[in-house]
């Protein structure tokens, strides 16, 4: 059986509390989808719901706002490993629940 | 891609790397490769040991079932890159037995295993409405699926709306065939780390 919660738990950790350009709270709001401002919010928002669709423009206008390269990186990252976990940690709690149901 | 930094902003070893992969394989380096190992530390390194975990430890799945489900993930997210990456690193993990493209297609009607096709539609509906349900598990396990097999597709499920997430946002180029090619003969044959 193949068990990723140790390393996806040190991926979380790494991206959210380790060295960066941007600073940990603007990485944990893009992670969250919540309480970042302005095009780099609008981007990380995009990315969660519907990533096919950033565009060029998006990109500049983080940039635009401020943002470093690696501070855009570094939004992207946390936005994207953010809404995946989610969705993960959602169908566990589902798996657990028809799991106890199944023993009942 | 849509970040400089992550076409020319890698050291200078790993530059030295890029041009002896170009040397060998006789193909463009894959703009996954470059995301990876820029600033590895952050990301690269780190995700690596979770796809490789979910893609290549040890599972009830085959290997070739869990790259049709990262495909399968890719395509529902409308990921152009991912799609065609692991539809060629799935079918040559099958062989000619299957083909992937026609499965991907029309999944209702392909052949494949309940288990695998229960597994399947309830990732898609994951990836697609960021949400699933007891009742989206019970028919999965209805199916036939373990509940071990249910969290490995998970783990799957879970690398691949990350990996899509950034191919889509970084603006991955989408080379040809011979370039996936090359790439699911490396994936293969190394693995994700």
């Amino acid at each position: 059986m193949s068990d990723i919660r140790q390393a996806r738990e040190a991926l979380t950790s790494r991206i959210l509390e380790g060295d960066g350009k941007a600073s940990p709270s603007e990485r944990r709001a893009a992670f969250n989808n919540n309480g970042l401002a302005g095009a780099p919010g609008a981007l990380g928002d995009k990315i969660a719901k519907h990533a096919y669709r950033v565009t060029d423009q998006d990109i500049t206008a983080a940039r635009t706002s401020g943002l470093s390269e690696d501070q855009v990186f570094e939004i992207v990252v946390c936005a994207a490993i953010g809404q995946a976990s989610r969705q993960y940690v959602t169908a566990l709690a589902a798996l657990d629940a028809a799991a106890a149901a199944g023993k009942e | 891609m849509r970040l400089a930094i992550l076409d020319s902003g890698h050291s200078f070893g790993t530059k030295v790397l890029f041009a002896l992969i170009r040397t060998a394989l006789r193909q463009p380096v894959l703009d996954v490769i470059k995301l990876v190992k820029y600033r590895a530390d952050f990301y690269g390194d780190p995700m690596g040991q979770v796809t490789q975990e979910a893609m290549r430890g040890s599972s009830a799945w085959s290997i070739g079932d869990r790259e049709l489900m990262a495909a399968f993930v890719a395509k529902t997210n409308q990921c152009e890159f991912c799609t065609k990456a692991h539809t060629a690193v799935a079918q040559s993990a099958y062989g000619d037995g299957k083909s992937v493209s026609a499965l991907l297609s029309d999944l209702d009607t392909g052949a494949i295993e309940e288990p695998l096709r229960a597994t399947l539609l309830m990732l898609g509906k994951l990836t697609r409405e960021h949400t699933v349900n007891a009742d989206d598990m019970r028919a999965v396990f209805a199916a036939g699926a373990s509940r071990q097999q249910i969290e490995d597709a998970l783990a799957v499920c879970f690398s691949f709306n990350v990996i899509g997430r950034l191919a889509d946002t970084f603006g991955f180029s989408v080379p040809g065939p011979e370039a996936f090619e090359a790439g699911a003969k490396y994936l293969l044959a190394r693995g994700y780390r």
